[in-house]
């Protein structure tokens, strides 16, 4: 009967806080996924509807699909933000960064942040900017997704990948928050790649910029410019560069199983030089030299013939 | 030099044409093998300048290849390439009979090269496979990798792409082959290089 009531307890206990977890967030939410909010004027004793700061407008589908879709606002933000008008001092509050959350945990160790935070260390972006350069500034913790793990699609991880990049790169206010320099346009400073468009699509900006480290899923030491891959055929042939980065998770060749032409079949990408069919090159080998023996034989009868 | 005994076979048009062909089928094989099968470190011609050149040849060839069609289509020339599908069979066997055998017994060209039949039917049928079916393939294929974004992303979930570049390459090599058979057989002349010098001065 005793434990018959334990139960009872906790289950109203685990209703009552989730019911109040998701009543926080639906507050959160309420105003933080619309366009505007309606605030109580003291001075005026009337409700105001104003506009929202569009850059805290969040999109509470794009949340839940994410990695931290699971949890309240206030798991990470203070819970003084649980009163409106929020104080403004809150702004200012220090946030967690990844590795605060995921460092030396031991459910997280296939993502290796230590090593990741180690290669990051190593980057461009850190050498450049120091600590202000944090891990959101490319992943955003509302709406990240682990895409290189979970897509089928290497065109929906390129995009999601490059998305990273260009929230910054292609964006002059967020670029100036973190460098007064000029922001360079990236489709100028890439005119010398062919087919522009269609490598900006199929490849991810980091297959060029960063320096591979096999033993991480994705590398995140970011190269100065200068060392950038440059050169075509790194990726255009057989033994691709792109295959030791965009093509080296294993999710996808055990997903596909259908082997190598499986793979790239269902990733619906084509590159000249990095694609080699075995049993064409055969082919075409095997009729090569059939049709050159024939004419050497042909030519030998011809002379001896004449 | 005297064209006394030979026939007018290759008007001007038609060797311009062939030459312009010629050289750029030339260049788009090197090319092409050259991006097929780059290496770091042992390229014969950079990438990005392959791909170039590929484009430039492409792009002439695929002109040159209006000429060819639109020649055919207004001048006598067009005779050459009419189908004739009653006993082709047999036609085309006693040819590969005379290649493989008669040639060697010194018997009598089954089909000799006159005003009115410039090929024999092995040629015949070889050039109008190569030039109305391979040629219009490798082309179109040609024009859709140019511009990619013209190629439907998907078909039957494979990448449209990939379609085009395969049947593109492997076009691209049976045109190859075609090439050294071409070449070959234009050596079975009165004399080894008697055809080659035929397709430079039109007389033969």
């Amino acid at each position: 009967m005793r434990f018959h009531q334990l139960g009872t307890s906790l289950l109203v206990f685990f209703l009552a806080s989730f019911a109040l977890n998701l009543k926080a967030d639906n507050d959160c939410l309420r105003c933080h996924s619309n366009q505007t909010h309606t605030i109580y004027n003291d001075w005026t004793e009337r409700n105001e509807k104003r506009l929202m700061n569009p850059y805290y407008i969040l999109d509470s589908l794009k949340i839940k699909a994410g990695v931290h879709g699971s949890f309240g606002c206030i798991d990470c933000h203070s819970s003084d933000y649980e009163t409106y008008p929020h104080q403004g001092e809150l702004k200012l509050e220090p946030l967690m960064t990844c590795i605060d959350c995921h460092g030396g945990d031991e459910n997280f160790a296939d993502y290796k942040f230590e090593q990741i935070e180690e290669e990051f260390g190593k980057s461009i972006h850190a050498k450049a900017l120091g600590e202000i350069f944090t891990c959101s500034k490319c992943h955003n913790q509302h709406y990240y997704q682990a895409k290189a793990r979970t897509s089928e699609s290497v065109r929906d991880i390129v995009k999601f990948s490059n998305e990273m990049c260009i929230s910054c790169h292609d964006n002059t206010s967020k670029y100036h928050l973190m460098s007064d320099s000029l922001n360079p346009k990236l489709v100028d400073t890439h005119d010398w790649l062919p087919n522009q468009k269609l490598h900006f699509e199929n490849v991810r900006c980091i297959e060029c910029h960063t320096q591979i480290k096999d033993s991480l899923m994705i590398s995140h030491n970011i190269l100065p410019k200068e060392k950038a891959l440059k050169l075509c055929v790194e990726c255009h042939t057989a033994n691709s560069h792109l295959n030791a980065s965009l093509y080296k998770y294993k999710n996808i060749q055990a997903r596909s199983e259908k082997g190598n032409v499986g793979i790239i079949l269902a990733n619906k990408s084509y590159v000249i030089g990095a694609y080699q069919n075995e049993i064409l090159n055969l082919l075409s080998m095997i009729i090569l030299i059939s049709v050159i023996a024939c004419i050497i034989i042909h030519s030998f009868f011809r002379i001896i013939k004449k | 030099m005297s064209n006394e005994g030979k026939i007018y076979l290759y008007p001007i048009w038609l060797r311009i044409w062939h030459t312009i062909n010629a050289l750029g089928i030339l260049v788009l094989i090197y090319t092409g093998l050259n991006m097929q099968f780059a290496k770091p470190g042992f390229e014969l011609l950079r990438f990005d300048l392959a791909v170039s050149l590929h484009n430039f040849a492409g792009i002439t060839v695929a002109i040159s290849y209006l000429i060819f069609f639109i020649g055919n289509l207004i001048t006598t020339n067009k005779k050459y390439y009419r189908i004739k599908p009653k006993g082709l069979r047999k036609r085309l066997l006693k040819q590969l009979r005379f290649y493989v055998y008669g040639m060697f017994k010194n018997e009598e060209i089954p089909y000799p090269i006159s005003v009115k039949r410039k090929f024999n039917p092995v040629q015949k049928y070889t050039y109008v496979a190569v030039m109305y079916l391979m040629v219009p393939i490798i082309i179109i294929t040609g024009i859709a990798l140019l511009f990619p974004e013209t190629i439907i992303e998907d078909v039957y979930n494979m990448s449209g792409i990939f379609i085009t570049a395969i049947l593109h390459s492997i076009v691209g090599f049976i045109i190859s082959i075609f090439l050294i058979i071409h070449l070959y057989f234009a050596t079975i002349g009165k004399k080894p290089y008697s055809n080659f010098k035929s397709i430079v001065t039109g007389w033969h």
